[in-house]
């Protein structure tokens, strides 16, 4: 038994009344966790929106005609990858290993711009067909809840950069290593939308 | 165990291990997979009763979420994350509210509208 496990054990048998104010790590991811409920609720609402819409095409193309499954699938694996290379990197963080955490948030980035990448040219497809934004109801809401996802991929992307330069010049603090917390927690919310948007949007549309 | 909560030593009641390890992200990574396949699957498929597949899709999706809660995002029942749960749970009512209520709504208030040629007539 380490000495971290033995004061682990020996934490286990204060009671909670007595154990004083929770550690900043505790309470950070806390209110970060308030602030992706919030975020959520947002999506929830563009959610709603799109479940209203999705039938009113105005004359225009529908969601089954638009939608090719094997794009998505991609854009799917390349989130989910990223997910764990994240996961991955924010276990690197905490062990202190310079090397693998820039490899993890390398790759974590290059699959972050390969999902954005394939969101753009999915975009500019429909828009070059004249299936934008100003077509009907349903591409409205269709371009608003999936735009507003790849929007925070996209600050996800730019929050991921800061972080390399972090690392790279503060090092391993702990308040380093509570921001990347930060940044895991946003990813991986950012992946439990996207399944909401592929489940619905994506998979919904050829039923 | 890492070596800089060691170095740093650990206050009462802090629970470092909340972190998963690489497997636990390999598990949740392969039910993430498993799941995505599947709801690919079930809504290209001939083999389920068609009107069942909306409700096979929201399942697999709910599931999905919750793989990732555990395993990605790491929400338990540690006495630490207590809070984290409640507001998980508010966060789930809210998210529930808005979109079914909004469903529902919209549904009523079509149904209950003068269909549209009618109200052409009218306008005249």
């Amino acid at each position: 038994m380490s000495a971290a496990e033995q004061t682990l054990a020996a934490a286990d048998a204060v009671p909670l009344s007595l154990r004083g104010p929770a550690p900043k790590r505790v309470v950070a991811g806390y209110g970060f966790w308030l602030f992706l409920l919030s975020d959520i609720v947002i999506f929830a609402a563009l959610f709603a929106a799109y479940a209203v819409l999705s039938g009113e095409t105005a004359g225009g193309p529908t969601a089954a005609a638009l939608f090719d499954k094997k794009h998505v699938l991609i854009e799917t694996a390349c989130l989910l990858a990223s997910s764990v290379t994240c996961g991955f990197g924010s276990l690197a963080v905490q062990s202190g290993e310079r090397t693998s955490t820039y490899f993890w948030m390398a790759i974590t980035f290059i699959l972050g711009v390969t999902f954005l990448s394939l969101e753009v040219s999915e975009f500019s497809h429909m828009l070059s067909i004249g299936a934008g934004p100003s077509r009907s109801a349903f591409l409205s809401a269709f371009f608003t809840l999936v735009g507003t996802h790849g929007l925070h991929v996209t600050i996800g992307l730019c929050w991921l950069i800061v972080m390399i330069l972090q690392v790279a010049t503060l090092g391993f603090q702990p308040m380093v290593s509570r921001r990347f917390f930060c940044f895991g927690l946003f990813w991986h919310a950012l992946d439990i939308v996207w399944i909401g948007v592929f489940t619905i949007v994506y998979l919904g549309a050829h039923l | 165990m890492s070596t800089e909560f060691e170095a740093q030593g650990v206050a009462p009641g802090v629970n470092v291990r909340t972190h998963g390890t690489r497997t636990s992200y390999l598990i949740g990574l392969s039910y993430a997979v498993i799941l995505t396949l599947a709801s690919f699957w079930a809504s290209s498929t001939d083999v389920i009763y068609p009107p069942g597949v909306p409700i096979l899709l929201g399942v697999l999706a709910i599931a999905q979420m919750g793989i990732h809660l555990v395993f990605f995002l790491h929400i338990s029942s540690a006495p630490d994350q207590t809070n984290n749960i409640l507001a998980l749970a508010f966060g789930i009512f809210v998210v529930g509210l808005l979109v079914f209520g909004s469903m529902i709504i919209m549904a009523n208030l079509n149904h209950n509208m003068m269909p549209m040629d009618r109200l052409m007539q009218m306008q005249r």
